[in-house]
């Protein structure tokens, strides 16, 4: 493997409290030096950043990648490019695959299909319970052991408090999180969208924020009842954002996700019945939707991630009603991040390089997220001014449902590395 | 520069009507089974007054009733904007003398029209055809039994009517493209 | 100057813009939201003429002559189905009836795929009832005929609320101003939604009136003004517009019992006799006898449900006739004349 000198990027790196231009040097795997004119190893590759943004490699805690199951949509190493070109040098792919990832073996399959692929690292997040059925535990050690990173129920809520509360004491042993998908089945049932004035006039029926701030609540109230780690997946709604705000406040073991649609549209995008604009949870209001870019910028929700969800061409191609939740998003988080969020004056580029890196590897205790030396050599370079449009057909998925086709933005990954290897490097 | 020039004013029109009046109770053999029925829109009100006249003449109170032929026409699918329907008002037509009145014959698409649609309401015992202007230019096998004025006419030109009772003078002039 | 030709732009074009103004509806009536005031008034217009056709002794005008019409129910209809063919004979068009009771997830077909087969078959106009709502916009995005919305899910009933529309002009002889309350279920409900969407065009005050559990949360950011009870709702209109309860209500917990329903919210003729004004009364059909409605109301002098039929068929006729041949290509085709 070749040295790689990254020459003259702006180095961003939170976790060290870094922002300089400066190179850096990346040897056998590792972060060997960080500083001012390095001097270039024989053999090694020169990577000239200059004017480039060069960051830890950005970590998503939560894609799901169809396979084993739905190949056709996505496959692990579909992902995993994917994620790479999107600048991601990590993802974390959740259970509801076919069949579910709750035992060891289907752990390990996930990891060695990461690995035969050789992109981004993929570092499954096993079930909660058996089958996702809500009913009796998975062994978190074995899957743990198998190198889960987590355990969620997610594409389906933790509908049992008893469950939650024992998966939330048990998870404490193995130190990794609970991801909960919080969504109350009776009040968000049938739901299509957003319960709102978009719903009535479009005579769809809405799922009102309260389904999500009642499971928001029951698990805060949980993490303090079990001292354990509570990690909320894919926030909303503004209520959402003030019960974490104040579970904060009071210390407790309370994280938050929040993904690019939800700071980017609100319930408007389905006038037309778009079924690009059908996601679970759906899309809110302009206020949630301010709601959560002020969290990101405060730190009550502590990390972006894409909640990734292919589907099939012929899938969203039907009556709204019928067709399926979610989008993907690999691709398009970071020029969403930074045109959103950034160019909209909400956060700074160190602050996204916060929520998309430092913090993830942070809160679900993952290598990465920092570029201090002997770290690994994750790293993302990213041209911070680079102006494009989103062409789906283009994309490394190998699904295409999202409602950014056509859309301007800026920002995007030049080199993505992972393990001190290049796994995606942009043409032209 | 379109050239428009008069053909009747308002006392010729009074004067072609009274003997129009006359003729349709002679070719149709008096008012017994006489009813009149003009066709929107002019030729609704000219049915009106030829109705007066021949009830002043014979001291008769004839039948009169009103027909639109848009839902009739034969050029409803090629058309772009939809012809907006008037009203159809007929009264009982079997057995009858049916004169159908209208303002300009030319290609005779609208009398064909109005002959369909009076026999999807009755069998008359005879249909007469009468208009105030006969302009030539026929495109189908159609000739009026009574007639105002015979014009001759070219593809550009057009016949402009005007009756008091919608357009505030009594008038027919010739406008030439 | 009523003769025509068609083979002289010229004169064609005078005819018609001295009479249409240029209105067009396009090609498809999906629902009353997206029309203007002026396009809801131009087919009410058309209609006027296609009554008395309904009243001929030969009921039948060549006007669609040659178009082949597809009624496309996915839901269960007799009435609309019925009043749709009626509409399509009289007009003289060839009428097919495809009928598939079920959720367009339980039949093997998907939506896309019927559309696809309909084109094929070069069908002219399809007039759908689907449970999805969005369905009826769904086809008319991927077919080139004309689509007519006949029901989608909870979204719009454009040709119920037309009708409507229609019989309390036919009575009060205007729209605005006019205070029209419609009552029951708003929620589930598409001719809700048609009606509120027509009313408020045409200058109307539009009241809805029904328990809390059946109203949209934010249905007044829509316009209307809440009545609270049904004896609110007979003080404050000139007509009423009852809803059909759906035993499906009470069974999904909307509600405690459709008895109590009539109890608290049911038109019954003891709570009109309070009315300050002849109310008319008003009811899509079909009715619930003694839940929403009682039979001497329903049966009454006031009531003027038969007349909401005989003008269904004529507000079908009026909407065939303004979409067929009406699509913008034709247009431009017959515009260069022959």
């Amino acid at each position: 493997m070749r040295p790689i000198l990254v020459r003259g990027g702006r180095i961003l790196d939170p976790s060290r409290n870094i922002d300089q231009v400066a190179d850096l040097l990346l040897q056998d795997g590792k972060v060997v030096a960080s500083g001012q004119s390095l001097g270039r190893p024989d053999g090694a590759e020169v990577l000239e950043a200059a004017g480039k943004v060069v960051a830890p490699g950005l970590i998503d805690l939560h894609v799901h990648l169809r396979e084993p199951g739905q190949e056709d949509l996505e496959t692990v190493a579909s992902g995993a490019m994917a994620a790479a070109a999107g600048g991601f040098s990590a993802v974390c792919a959740m259970p509801n695959t076919d069949p579910v990832t709750d035992n060891q073996a289907a752990v390990g399959f996930i990891v060695s299909q990461a690995q035969r692929a050789g992109k981004a690292r993929v570092y499954p997040i096993g079930a909660i319970s058996l089958g996702q059925k809500g009913q009796q535990l998975a062994e978190f050690g074995e899957l743990v052991g198998a190198g889960a990173v987590a355990v969620s129920d997610d594409g389906k809520p933790v509908v049992s408090s008893h469950l939650m509360r024992t998966a939330l004491e048990y998870a404490r042993t193995f130190g990794i999180p609970v991801a909960d998908h919080c969504e109350d089945p009776t009040l968000a049932a049938g739901g299509a969208m957003h319960e709102g004035l978009v719903a009535t006039r479009l005579g769809l029926k809405g799922v009102p924020a309260a389904a999500e701030e009642i499971m928001v609540a029951r698990d805060i109230l949980l993490a303090e009842l079990t001292g354990g780690h509570a990690h909320l997946c894919h926030m909303s709604t503004r209520g959402s954002v003030e019960l974490i705000r104040r579970a904060k406040e009071k210390g407790l073991r309370v994280t938050a996700e929040a993904c690019p649609h939800h700071f980017t549209l609100t319930h408007e995008a389905c006038e037309g019945y778009n079924t690009n604009a059908k996601m679970n949870p759906p899309l809110r209001e302009p206020e949630d939707r301010e709601a959560i870019r002020q969290a990101l910028r405060d730190g009550t929700i502590d990390v972006i991630c894409t909640d990734h969800a292919p589907h099939h061409y012929d899938a969203k191609e039907r009556e709204f009603d019928d067709a399926p939740n979610g989008i993907i998003g690999l691709e398009t988080a970071l020029g969403l991040a930074i045109t959103e969020l950034v160019d909209g004056g909400i956060i700074d580029l160190p602050t996204l390089i916060i929520r998309m890196s430092t913090m993830p590897a942070r809160i679900f205790n993952l290598p990465g997220g920092t570029l201090a030396r002997g770290a690994a050599a994750d790293v993302v370079v990213i041209d911070p001014a680079a102006r494009w449009t989103v062409e789906p057909e283009r994309f490394y998925s190998k699904s295409r449902n999202t409602p950014f086709g056509g859309r301007q933005l800026r920002g995007r990954a030049d080199v993505t590395i992972v393990r001190g290897q290049i796994v995606f490097r942009r043409e032209g | 520069m379109p050239s428009r020039t008069p053909l009747l004013d308002d006392r010729a029109l009074g004067r072609t009507l009274a003997r129009m009046a006359t003729e349709i109770v002679e070719r149709g053999r008096g008012t017994d089974d006489l009813v009149l029925v003009g066709i929107q829109r002019r030729g609704v009100e000219l049915a009106d007054r030829l109705k007066r006249l021949i009830d002043q003449s014979q001291g008769s109170s004839i039948p009169c009733g009103k027909l639109d032929i848009t839902l009739y026409r034969d050029d409803l699918q090629t058309v772009g904007a939809r012809p907006v329907v008037g009203e159809t008002r007929l009264p009982n037509l079997d057995g009858r003398t049916v004169v159908i009145v209208d303002d300009v014959l030319y290609t005779g698409r609208t009398v064909r029209a109005a002959l369909d649609e009076c026999a999807d309401f009755g069998r008359p015992q005879r249909i007469l055809l009468c208009v105030l202007i006969d302009r030539g230019g026929r495109e189908l096998p159609i000739q009026a039994d009574i007639v105002g004025l015979t014009v001759g006419t070219r593809p550009g030109d057009r016949v402009d009517v005007f009756v008091s009772e919608l357009d505030g003078r009594d008038a027919v002039e010739l406008v030439r493209g | 100057m009523c003769s025509f030709r068609s083979s002289t732009a010229a004169t064609r074009s005078s005819w018609c813009a001295a009479d249409m103004g240029g209105l067009s509806l396009g090609k498809d009536l999906v629902g009353l939201e997206p029309l203007s005031a002026d396009q809801i008034r131009l087919i009410l217009d058309t209609a006027e003429p296609f009554k008395e056709v309904s009243e001929r002794p030969i009921k039948k005008v060549p006007a669609l002559r040659g178009k082949t019409i597809v009624n496309l129910f996915f839901e269960a209809s007799t009435r609309t189905r019925i009043s749709f063919e009626f509409a399509e004979k009289r007009l003289s068009a060839d009428t097919v009836n495809v009928a598939t009771v079920g959720s367009s997830v339980s039949k093997g077909e998907t939506l896309v795929d019927t559309a696809r087969n309909l084109e094929a078959m070069r069908i002219d106009m399809v007039v759908i009832r689907h449970g999805a709502s969005g369905a009826a916009q769904f086809l008319g995005q991927r077919i080139r005929s004309n689509v007519i919305n006949a029901g989608d899910g909870k979204h719009e009933h454009p040709t119920q609320g037309l009708l409507d529309i229609l019989t309390l002009r036919d009575r009060f002889k205007r729209i605005e101003g006019l205070k029209v309350a419609i009552c029951g279920d708003i929620l589930h409900s598409r001719v809700a939604r048609s009606n509120i969407w027509g009313l408020l065009k045409l200058g109307a005050e539009v009241g809805v009136c029904g328990p809390a559990t059946l109203l949209p949360r934010n249905v007044h950011e829509l316009g209307v003004t809440v009545l609270p009870r049904i004896e609110d709702a007979i003080q404050w209109a000139d007509a009423l517009n009852i809803l059909r309860l759906q035993l499906e209500r009470m069974e999904a917990g909307f509600l405690p019992s459709l008895r109590e329903y009539n109890r608290v919210f049911g038109v019954t003729s003891e709570r009109l006799a309070k009315a300050p004004k002849d109310l008319l009364i008003l009811h899509p059909g079909p009715m619930n006898r003694g839940v929403e409605i009682d039979s001497d109301v329903a049966d009454g002098p006031h009531s003027v449900i038969l007349p909401q039929v005989t003008n269904g068929v004529a507000v079908r006729m009026a909407v065939l006739y303004l979409l067929a041949g009406g699509s913008p290509d034709w247009a431009q085709q017959a515009g260069g004349g022959e």
